[in-house]
Order: C-alpha cells, then sequence, then structure tokens
C-alpha cells in the first residue's frame, strides 16, 4: 500500500543568527514511511530529535534539505495555504501542550476541528461531547474555558480535539503522559480505533507499555544524529 | 483558485529614504496574513499602499473584482477605486476615531455605509445596524449614542461592525488591538477570528504583537527597513523562524 506519511533523506538544523551565528545540526538522513493503518513509534534518548522530527512532518520546522511528503504533499517545499489545508484535512497533531483561544468553552476547543471542516454544528458539538465524556471530562466543565483546569485535564481536552476529526494521519506527542489507568485505556482504544479506520500514524511515548500495545514497528531517532561535532 | 489579491513589486520612497520596497505575494479567499515587524519597518505605509492610501511609486496591486475579474487598483479611476473602497474592500483603524464619525450615532456609522452602497430604507438599515451592533458585543439600546460616549474597545468594535456590515471580502487592519486592555484584546481577537471564520474574510494584519498574529494569522511577513525579511506559515516562523531579525524579534517576547 502507498505510504501516508514518507520521510526521504531529511536533515535540519538551526542556526542562531543572534549567537555568533551557530550552526547546529540536529538532523541529518531521516528516513521513514507509514503505511496507512499502521503506527510507528520514534524513541532516543530525550534530545536525540524525537519532537524535532514530529515537528518537521507537521511542517511547524523548516526541514533544511529532504522531502517530507505528507498524503502526497511535500511539505517541506509546500505554500502556507497547502501546509493549513493539510492541517485541517488530513493531518492530525496532539502535542504535549492545549493552545487555546482564551475565553472559548472546552465544548467549541474540542468541536473546532470538525467546524473548520465544515461540518455542521450540531454534529461537531455531539461528538465533541461524545469524546469529552469518554474522556472522563465532567460535563459541569465543558462550558468554561480549559485554561483554568488541571494539567491531566488539560492533556485529555488536548487529546478529544486531536481526535475530533478522523484524520488519515496522525503525529502523538505522548499522549499518555500524566494520565491514570483508565484515561490511559481510553486514550490507547481511541489510537486503536484510529488505526483500525486506517490512520497512519507517528508516536512518541515513554510509556513502554502504551508503545508495544499500539505500535507495530519502532524507528530510532539516534540514527538520524549527525556526527559529533568537532 | 484565482488568488483574491495579487501584490507585486511594491515600492514606495519618501524623498531618499526607503518606506517599503520589492514587495510581493498572492492572497488567496479565506486567507489571514499578518505583517510584523518594529516601527519604521514600513508595515503601514506598506497596509497603505495596498489599501489605496498611498500611491506607490513602482508595484502593482491586482484585486479579484466581483465584476470584471483581476484589476489592477492602482490605475483604476479615483471613483472605482472608492467603490471598491465601500464594499468589497474594509480598513480598520488602529485608532477608532480614525474609522468613525464620531459626532453620529454609532447606528449612523454602521448604517452609513450601508447607504453608501444603495440601501435606503430606514427600518432596514437600522435592524441591520442594531444586528451588527449585537454580533460585536455591543447593547443594541445603545444604538443611538455618539461614539464619543463608548469606551475605547466598544468604539473599536463599532469600528468593525461598521467596516463588515456590507460583507467585504478583504479587511485590511492597522494594529486592530493596539492600546487596548489585555482582557479587552483577548475579547476582539476572538470576536474577529469568529468572524473572519463565519464570513470567509480575507485579511491583511498588521500589528507588532506576535501573540496577535499567532492567534489570528494563517501566514505571516516580517518586515524589516522596507524590506520583507522572511515569510511564511505563521507558526513555522515563530517557533522556526530562519533570518537574523525574526529570531530577535521572538527571542525578545517577554514570557509571563
Amino acid at each position: 500500500m502507498a505510504a501516508m506519511i514518507e520521510l526521504k533523506d531529511v536533515s535540519k538544523s538551526f542556526t542562531l543568527h543572534n549567537q555568533g551565528s551557530a550552526v547546529i545540526p540536529v538532523m541529518e538522513g531521516a528516513s521513514l514511511t507509514v503505511a496507512p493503518g499502521e503506527c510507528i513509534a520514534l524513541t532516543g534518548a530525550s534530545g536525540a530529535g524525537k519532537s524535532t522530527l514530529m515537528r518537521v512532518i507537521y511542517g511547524n520546522y523548516l526541514a533544511a534539505s529532504g522531502q517530507v511528503l505528507v498524503g502526497g504533499l511535500d511539505v517541506a517545499q509546500a505554500e502556507p495555504r497547502q501546509i493549513l489545508a493539510l492541517r485541517r484535512e488530513t493531518l492530525g497533531y496532539v502535542s504535549q501542550f492545549l493552545r487555546v483561544v482564551p475565553r472559548v468553552p472546552t465544548l467549541e476547543v474540542v468541536a473546532d476541528p470538525l467546524l473548520a471542516i465544515g461540518c455542521e454544528r450540531q454534529v461537531a458539538l455531539e461528538k465533541a461531547a461524545a469524546l469529552l465524556a469518554r474522556l472522563n471530562i465532567p460535563e459541569h466543565l465543558w462550558g468554561l474555558s480549559p485554561t483554568t483546569f488541571s494539567g491531566g485535564e488539560q492533556q485529555r481536552v488536548n487529546i478529544a480535539r486531536g481526535f475530533a476529526h478522523d484524520y488519515p494521519a496522525m503525529l502523538l506527542d505522548e499522549p499518555t503522559a500524566s494520565l491514570d489507568v483508565q484515561n490511559r485505556e481510553t486514550v490507547l482504544s481511541l489510537i486503536e480505533e484510529a488505526k483500525a479506520r486506517g490512520a497512519a500514524i507517528v508516536g512518541i511515548f515513554h510509556d513502554v507499555g502504551a508503545r508495544d500495545r499500539v505500535c507495530d514497528r519502532e524507528v530510532n531517532v539516534s540514527d538520524f544524529t549527525p556526527g559529533v561535532l568537532v | 483558485m484565482t488568488p483574491l489579491l495579487q501584490v507585486k513589486g511594491i515600492e514606495k520612497r519618501y524623498g531618499t529614504r526607503i518606506g517599503c520596497t520589492g514587495v510581493g505575494f498572492d492572497l488567496y479567499p479565506g486567507e489571514v496574513m499578518g505583517i510584523v515587524g518594529e516601527s519604521g519597518s514600513g508595515k503601514s505605509t506598506l497596509l497603505n499602499c495596498l489599501a489605496g492610501h498611498l500611491e506607490p511609486d513602482a508595484g502593482q496591486v491586482i484585486f479579484d473584482t466581483r465584476a470584471n475579474g483581476p484589476v489592477d487598483t492602482l490605475t483604476m479611476s479615483e471613483p472605482e477605486r472608492r467603490m471598491l473602497g465601500r464594499t468589497d474592500w474594509a480598513f480598520v483603524h488602529q485608532h477608532a476615531r480614525d474609522g468613525l464619525r464620531m459626532s453620529v450615532s454609532a447606528g449612523g456609522n454602521i448604517g452609513e455605509r450601508l447607504m453608501a452602497v444603495g440601501d435606503r430604507h430606514y427600518g432596514d438599515i437600522r435592524d441591520k445596524a442594531i444586528d451588527w451592533l449585537g454580533r460585536v458585543e455591543i447593547d443594541g439600546t445603545r444604538v443611538d449614542d455618539r461614539p464619543t460616549a463608548f469606551s475605547g474597545g466598544m468604539q473599536q468594535r463599532l469600528q468593525i461592525a461598521r467596516n463588515l456590515v456590507t460583507g467585504p471580502r478583504l479587511v485590511f487592519m492597522d494594529e486592530p488591538t493596539g492600546g487596548l486592555d489585555v482582557s479587552v484584546q483577548a475579547r476582539l481577537l476572538d470576536l474577529l477570528r469568529g468572524l473572519v471564520r463565519e464570513m470567509g474574510l480575507s485579511a491583511i494584519i498588521v500589528t507588532h504583537d506576535l501573540a496577535v498574529v499567532r492567534l489570528l494569522a494563517d501566514r505571516l511577513m516580517v518586515m524589516k527597513d522596507g524590506h520583507v525579511v522572511e515569510s511564511g506559515l505563521t507558526d513555522q516562523v515563530l517557533d522556526d523562524p530562519q533570518h537574523a531579525y525574526t529570531q530577535l524579534l521572538v527571542s525578545s517576547v517577554l514570557q509571563v
């Protein structure tokens, strides 16, 4: 089957113009493919570049060279509007931190990705409500902005939002971190359901049990770490 | 898809000084573009050139008009450009006073733009004005009050209502949240974001506030000394800035 996410010889470096123009190469020769219905885990020590790789795939970091193909679009070369369309329709991203517009109620935050693709309002809100209920966010909190929620609650709102639309490709940055047993189980089920409907997933899991359960393969990003600088 | 606005090689000089130079981009329907840079970087000069308030020394500003397709607005006749300014274009000034008639009621401020495009029925105009006051969260009972009786945040929202009532396709905004309290800013941003999505507006927003562009803009252009030094997807430019100046700008933001 054709790959949903495919990286070909991707490199990334940071140039710090205001700190003596230091050039810090962080990734070289990164290549990987993820087929629909497949989940791969990025592994490697902290600082090895797992999140960087994920951000490159999302178009948040600009690849220095190589191709980053998601659903056939080369994110490394695409126009902003093409990347935004890709993020709306094809590529979901559950980051570690919830970033929202102040004052927007939780239910709206979760329904937002559905509204953005033109989903009917009532349908979007119902789906959002179902996800929030499944992730054990008490209903009396749905009308409040999640900015005041606890860390764990924010994390779950973030996951609900990330799974609101059935993206064909997903990036998950530690989706089970700081969750209790029951909610962890719910999130793992959501991931399994996404795989079953054919989503290609790239994840970072420090939770080994979770990784073993949902991931088909591991990719060690240390393999893409450039040679030690002299 | 045809770009709504195609900007090519815009240059404006003040004597021998450069206001802005070599600016070009395409803006597509529904896109919101932010322009950031320190004061004096040429961002307001550029915005005023695009909106027809200043005449650039070189370049083209091609707008996809409803009637005749893409037309260079700089070579349009003055009446045509004024018509565009009242119908498909809107301009939100930093200071609401510059965009409102302070001696006319709130309803009159909104109604004036409707009358300019041919509305004549008093009852309809008043109803639309009250509807729009509601949409920008101003109580309908204030329809007969003058903007002088409004707070700064309310004046700004009234200015937005006045601008959007005719259903423009392109909105120019010059520091729309400048000089407002943070709480008022958040409310205004929330409102703008909702209206942009609901009406499918394209917008060009000039600001020096990076948080504002992160919230509102799909894409970003960074200006310094009249030149565009970097442009791209908003979160990419802010999280992985490539140009020395952008890096300085992003790293200078104080953490709250």
